[in-house]
């Protein structure tokens, strides 16, 4: 018995001596976070290996949660950068201009929305208004946009991603997804799902294309030019559906975010955007 | 001093036992609280009004109705019920590219000039703009959205919770998606569960008992992310090739996977229960000329019949509450099911999938606690009616 509250006395000792040491840590300026969108997070994880190595001093941390939990953590001061994948929405500026926060918003590199169909599909290309259609539920069938006689099934990300997001405003002109649209909750299960369904369609990023399936010609100007998305479409901005991925943070913090911000603009930082899948800004 | 430690422990006992179940209570409270003040409140974005002409007579629009304007599907105000007149709809961004930027000024104070004179132009237009932008302006009226009703949330067909520039909140089918993908999967689970449990505990020798047991219980600690996969690149595409359809992830793919994952968790509960059946009992029945089958069926089954149900309802547990696997593999559209080959959305994959960009003490965050309200009443429904029927068994 004596062991035990022994023991359970010396465990709640080191408890609070960690709890202790946790508070120092925090207490250091040089201590850095993010957090925000899925789809930036592997960017952000790349660069703050980098960027540690050369500024062993400095700790980051970055998680991940979605370009909505970034934001929300920005405006409760629970981050110092955001990470977002989309255009902050009207309702978070005026939260942030409540809480009297003058948010900067850096775009770090772009990224390019690929719109994929099962490889054995025979449409190769489509119109944005197409697109729009087939997502909204008018365009039912492949046929009627000359593929074979086969039901469409749309695949997209769930409501929490900023890409789902992104596609609503500036694919499908700010109209809603059809109910019957299956929603996954990753992009790799988009992936896996579209590959094994004959009928399917979706859209993931760049990095995400594979052997099986198959990116399609898209046209934003009611069908007399299609491109393709790859990294150099995407560059010279004639694949339309690209966007930009950015770091939101308080111009109050400027002077903490400053050297992070210029090592991921730098040139070595432009590289590791290479390397992770997107299109370097500079 | 022995005694001295003695009190304190039972002290310390005590005193666990009792904040435990405070803080479970505090817990419903919180999800209550939550989930009942989202009812009453208006399904516009906070801070967001519409407005339109002084002299339309429509004053007050259905979540739908408006849902339905801004996806261009409703053109004319006669179908809401008003007059026959023309209906288009502007937001800032629209405003902005038709006066330009400049005119609407550097903090867009000029914003509610340019909207009365667009409204004066085109009467049937519909504006959403932020309520900040029109302090003190007069010449238009405020359009309001019908409140958030229980009725409403119960037995809406359609859930666009983040949908602009009003969220329309209807929980049927994420309702029905739950119920339907549950049911069938202890329908799947059960004759199978009972069948191995009573082959476990009655007909198996002990060697191989002794192998399959232990592997049994392994299944149950595997995460249920890693079924959701499994079920995703194994189930899905299997059931896809098998029955000829479209979409491979169905509720039927749903309920299979929750079936797999429910079956070690109904063996062997229901295994135990069968081994607690007492060794007279069935050596007296063997001598009275039963035999083996008749035995189980007539003295186990029965004996061990509200441990059986235990298990059945910690089986429903788990298929009423995971979430990972069946967000994985059902598709999630949240449409009214009306058959088990068609993908189906249940209430613990939408509130895990959508509390990412609910915004904290929003509108969308409170509908998902209401969600969870719902989910909290169905389990303890559940768990009612079992003990109900397994004390009227213990009765006889």
């Amino acid at each position: 018995m004596k062991k035990i509250i022994v023991s359970l006395f010396a465990l709640s000792l080191l408890f609070a001596c960690n709890g202790g040491q946790k508070g120092s840590q925090e207490s250091k300026s040089n201590n850095l976070s993010l957090k925000g969108s899925d789809t930036v997070l592997p960017l952000g994880q790349a660069t703050l290996e980098q960027f540690m190595k050369t500024n062993p001093g400095v700790s980051i941390s970055v998680v991940g949660g979605g370009s909505g939990t970034g934001v929300t953590a920005l405006i409760d001061g629970n981050t110092d950068i955001a990470m977002c994948s989309r255009d902050l929405k009207g309702e978070e500026k005026l939260k942030l201009k409540e809480k009297g926060i003058d948010a900067v918003v850096k775009s770090v590199a772009v990224d390019a929305l690929a719109v994929i169909v099962h490889k054995d599909n025979k449409v190769d290309q489509l119109t944005r208004e197409q697109i729009e259609k087939i997502f909204t539920g008018e365009i039912k069938n492949w046929k009627e946009v000359g593929g074979e006689d086969a039901e469409i099934v749309v695949y997209s990300r769930e409501n929490s991603s900023g890409t789902y997001e992104f596609f609503k405003e500036h694919v499908m002109d700010k109209k809603n997804y059809a109910s019957t649209v299956l929603n996954m909750p990753a992009t790799g299960a988009i992936v896996q799902s579209v590959s094994q369904t004959k009928g399917a369609i979706s859209y993931v990023g760049l990095a995400y294309l594979n052997a099986d399936t198959k990116a399609l010609k898209v046209s934003y100007d009611q069908g007399a030019t299609f491109t393709g998305p790859s990294m150099e479409s995407a560059k010279d901005k004639t694949y339309p559906i690209s966007r930009p991925l950015f770091y939101i943070y308080d111009s109050k913090s400027e002077a903490k975010v400053k050297a992070y911000l210029d090592f991921c603009l730098s040139a070595e930082g432009m590289k590791i955007v290479e390397t992770v899948g997107y299109i370097p800004v500079q | 001093m022995k005694r001295f430690i003695e009190q304190f422990v039972e002290l310390l006992i005590k005193t666990s036992g009792y904040t435990t179940s405070i803080i479970v209570l505090l817990i419903v409270v919180f999800l209550f609280k939550e989930g009942i003040s989202f009812l009453g409140e208006s399904p516009i974005e906070h801070s967001y009004t519409l407005i339109g002409h002084e002299d339309n007579p429509v004053s007050e629009l259905k979540d739908l109705e408006i849902k339905n304007v801004f996806d261009g599907k409703i053109t004319n105000w006669k179908v809401m019920g008003g007059e026959d007149l023309p209906l288009s709809h502007f937001e800032l961004s629209d405003l902005e590219s038709i006066y330009g930027k400049e005119a609407l000024g550097k903090d867009l104070e000029f914003t509610h000039r340019f909207a009365v004179k667009l409204l004066d132009s085109l009467p049937g237009a519909l504006l959403f703009l932020p309520v900040s932008l029109l302090k003190d302006a007069k010449g238009f009226k405020n359009i309001t959205a019908e409140k958030i009703t229980l009725v409403h949330f119960l037995s809406g067909r359609e859930w666009f919770p983040t949908s602009k520039p009003s969220a329309v909140f209807g929980a049927l089918p994420l309702l029905l998606g739950t119920l339907v993908v549950s049911f069938f999967a202890i329908l799947l689970a059960l004759p199978f569960g009972l069948a191995g449990s009573i082959y476990l505990a009655e007909i198996a020798d002990m060697r191989i008992r002794n192998i399959l047991k232990p592997i049994i219980e392994l299944l149950s600690g595997i995460p249920s992310v890693v079924y959701g996969f499994f079920g995703l690149v194994i189930i899905v595409p299997w059931l896809q090739e098998m029955l000829q359809l479209p979409v491979g992830e169905t509720a039927l793919a749903g309920s299979v996977v929750l079936a797999i994952m429910a079956l070690p968790t109904i063996i062997t509960v229901s295994e135990d229960a069968i081994r607690t059946t007492p060794r007279a009992m069935k050596e007296a029945s063997l001598a009275l000329g039963a035999s083996h089958w008749q035995t189980i069926r007539k003295v186990i089954l029965p004996y061990a019949s509200s441990g059986i149900t235990a298990a059945v309802i910690l089986g429903i547990g788990r298929a009423i509450g995971e979430t990972m696997a069946v967000l994985m593999v059902t598709g999630n559209a949240a449409m009214m099911p009306t058959s088990l080959t068609q993908p189906v959305r249940t209430i613990p994959a939408t509130i895990a999938a959508e509390l990412g960009e609910a915004s904290f003490g929003g509108q969308h965050f409170k509908a998902l606690f209401a969600l969870g309200c719902m989910l909290f009443l169905i389990t303890l429904a559940t768990n009612f009616m079992v003990e109900r029927v397994s004390s009227k068994r213990k009765l006889k």
